[in-house]
């Protein structure tokens, strides 16, 4: 799995940070998203997803080729 | 003689339904009737509103959410097909639209704008607010325990816990508080004129300019010292953020207001779920049913506006530029292709999925301290009060139909 997250999008709502906080953090001064590590091991998957259907902003993207 | 057919009088054309449909009486916690038989028969359907307008009408949950993330729909007013939330031909009596900051801005400037506060609305610095938030509830529950019984839970503990929250975020000194509770109280009030509610409004537009200037000189930790120092870089004008202030205000107060009474009423009507948030030791299960019923009330319930800025295809329909486009977030919140038995509250569900706060650039800012100050409310009212009781039948309850936020008028308690 490799994330990748749009920062542009982001709307920082925080809903990964609390779904996924080894994975995704927020900036402090705008709480923009910070991909903490973008090639996560697999027991974290199930979360990333989470994190990534529930985005408000639709701004995390999963490439699980 | 030779007989011409009447114009088609289109207000009766089957097939274009009319909007907005009120909900039931029979059922006030359920979407209108008429929407959710809309929404039975496709996502996306344009609809007959205010007389000649016919923008289109969105129920379903993954067209709203592709929607609400797609820059060619604006949210400014000022575009000529947006659909109106009034019927413009009374529109007048209604006076002018009061300035919503960047809410009625579109991207890049709404996100300039907004980049400059949404630091104060990270997880981290929300969940900071937590012990603060438990206080002031604690002492909102005193307060009324220590007063006439029965009482109304919208005026002892609904509105003014928004509205010490948010004076707490922005800074507002402590003496301030009445003076700033008592215009806030106006400003959402149902019963206020609109002369009354604008001059409330003047009243904090001009208490915020003038606290910002204070902020300015003596800068503190709160939400107006920050706006302040961008006031002093010139990225804002002092009105502006003092705008910016009383967006503020009124986004959180009566969202929240009325998440909370008609959450509590809605829990009285289901004390089994009831008894799960009075006596759980895990907090995700406070979180879950804060969730469920944030999907299951849906209180934004005449529809997020949008106008087209260009054609868009969508559900096998075709958005014409210009054409004004409402989505409804109750609907979406009832899709039963995402929500198994939609209709049927389960605060132990997984209801994350909602729409209740919005998407896109725009979902709103103030989201984390709105389910903060819920997820504390709750349990905190259950457990203090455990004989806490609705004074007055369901049927006889006060419910407002016709507001842009639902909600309840008032909530007579006892206990």
């Amino acid at each position: 799995m490799k994330i990748t997250v749009d920062e542009e999008k982001c709307c920082g709502a925080g809903q990964c940070v609390l779904i996924a906080p080894e994975v995704f953090d927020q900036r402090d001064e705008d709480g923009i998203v910070v991909l903490l590590d973008a090639e996560p091991a697999a027991e974290h998957h199930g979360l990333v997803r989470e994190s990534a259907s529930v985005c408000p902003a639709a701004a995390i993207h999963l490439d699980e080729a | 003689m030779t007989t011409y057919p009447a114009a088609p009088d289109t207000s009766r054309t089957p097939g274009i339904p009319d909007f907005p449909a009120p909900r039931s009486s029979a059922c006030p916690f359920a979407p209108s009737p008429e929407l959710s038989a809309l929404a039975e028969h496709g996502p996306v359907r344009r609809v007959r509103s205010w007389g000649d307008s016919t923008p289109w009408v969105v129920t379903g949950h993954a067209e709203q959410k592709v929607l609400l993330s797609d820059p060619r729909l604006s949210v400014d007013f000022a575009n000529p097909g947006f659909p109106s939330p009034i019927d413009p031909r009374h529109s007048r009596a209604h006076g002018e639209r009061p300035d919503l900051s960047f809410v009625g801005m579109d991207d890049p400037e709404h996100t300039r704008l907004r980049r400059m506060i949404s630091g104060t609305f990270t997880i981290k610095r929300v969940e900071a607010m937590r012990p603060a938030v438990q206080r002031m509830t604690d002492r909102l529950v005193d307060e009324m325990l220590a007063g006439p019984n029965p009482a109304d839970l919208v005026q002892a503990l609904a509105l003014p816990l928004p509205s010490l929250v948010i004076s707490e975020l922005l800074g507002v000194p402590y003496d301030d508080h009445e003076f700033f509770q008592t215009n806030s109280k106006t400003l959402v009030s149902a019963v206020a004129t609109g002369e009354e509610r604008g001059r409330a409004h003047k009243a904090l537009g001009d208490y915020l300019d003038d606290l910002i200037g204070e902020k300015i000189a003596e800068p503190g930790d709160d939400l107006l010292s920050k706006l302040g120092r961008h006031v002093r870089d010139g990225e804002l004008t002092r009105r502006e953020a003092a705008t910016m202030g009383v967006l503020l205000l009124l986004g959180g107060h009566e969202t929240t207001a009325n998440m909370i009474s008609l959450g509590t009423l809605l829990l009285l009507q289901h004390p089994g779920q009831l008894a799960v948030v009075r006596d759980t030791d895990d907090p995700r299960v406070v979180v879950g049913a804060v969730e469920e019923l944030l999907r299951y009330l849906s209180i934004v319930h005449l529809g997020r506006r949008r106008t087209a800025l260009a054609d868009i295809e969508i559900a096998g329909q075709t958005i014409g530029a210009g054409e004004g486009v409402i989505l409804l977030g109750e609907l979406a919140n009832r899709d039963p292709l995402v929500f198994e038995d939609p209709d049927r509250l389960d605060i132990t569900r997984n209801a994350r999925q909602h729409q209740a706060f919005g998407g896109g650039t725009h979902h709103c800012i103030g989201q984390p301290l709105a389910r903060l100050e819920l997820q504390v409310l709750y349990p905190t009212l259950f457990r203090r009060i455990p004989t806490l009781r609705a004074e007055v039948p369901l049927e006889e309850t006060r419910f407002k139909y016709d507001a842009v936020i639902y909600g309840l008028h008032e909530l007579p308690v006892s206990w």
